[in-house]
């Protein structure tokens, strides 16, 4: 399965990645899972995704829980806490 | 409704002007947001804000009486002065004016993503989101409570 990722603000800068298509590993259908996923990858991203509290996630440009399934082609974004206004 | 994220500026009296064309609208507010003292970079998440504010200000109307209603929020560098943000909210009367308004302000602010770096003399930081934000919001819900049994 295929999903864009992209990711904003302080985490688009600890990354050094705004954003990338990948292909998910068979069994990573949750939110969690591409969390997991990415902490999995070391470095930076070990980092970022260990504090889960501080990781907003959209699916498709709308606010989702770590428990939200993904489905092909979704557009999976991740962020800090949201500071506008 | 009127929904804008942009990098331009903004004329709050011709936002406020353009919302009191209907004869059926008696009170027009508004609340503008400003630069406080520090330089800053807005970064947003183009489409999701858009959508976003579209879901609030949908709550906002099913919960008031709006008649109209202005969002503006603008993104890119800023400096202090500088209008960030703008609602203005159109009703019969001051009181669903008011409160949508202030509703709508509140969730913008702890749900339409939008991040603010700040250019401070030790270097640029990004601001971190305010637990106080969260409570402003989280009032409405309290607020209306009582209401989703009935």
């Amino acid at each position: 399965m295929k999903v864009k990722l992209l990711f904003f603000a302080g985490l688009r800068e600890q990354l050094g990645n705004a954003g990338e298509e990948i292909e998910l590993p068979a069994g990573v259908t949750t939110l969690a899972g591409i969390h997991e996923h990415l902490r999995a990858r070391g470095g930076n991203y070990e980092k970022v995704f260990s504090g889960r509290a501080l990781v907003r996630m959209a699916v498709n440009q709308e606010m989702a829980q770590p428990t939200a399934q993904v489905r092909s082609g979704d557009e999976i974004a991740f962020f800090p806490p949201v500071t506008g206004g | 409704m009127k929904i804008s994220v942009q990098r331009e500026d903004f004329d709050i009296g011709a936002e406020m002007r353009a919302l009191s064309r209907d004869p059926k609208v008696g009170a027009v507010a508004s609340f503008a947001g400003v630069v406080r003292e520090v330089p800053m970079t807005l970064e947003h998440y183009p489409g999701m804000t858009e959508r976003e504010i579209g879901r609030i200000v949908e709550e906002a109307r099913s919960r008031w009486q709006v008649m109209d209603c202005t969002v503006i929020h603008r993104y890119g560098e800023l400096k202090p002065t500088d209008q960030i943000v703008l609602v203005v909210v159109a009703s019969a009367h001051r009181g669903d004016a008011f409160a949508a308004c202030e509703f709508i302000m509140d969730y913008l602010k702890t749900r339409a993503p939008f991040w603010k770096k700040e250019q401070t003399a030790d270097g640029a930081r990004w601001v971190e989101a305010r637990a106080s934000d969260d409570l402003a919001a989280d009032r409405w819900t309290e607020k209306t409570e009582p209401r989703r049994g009935g």
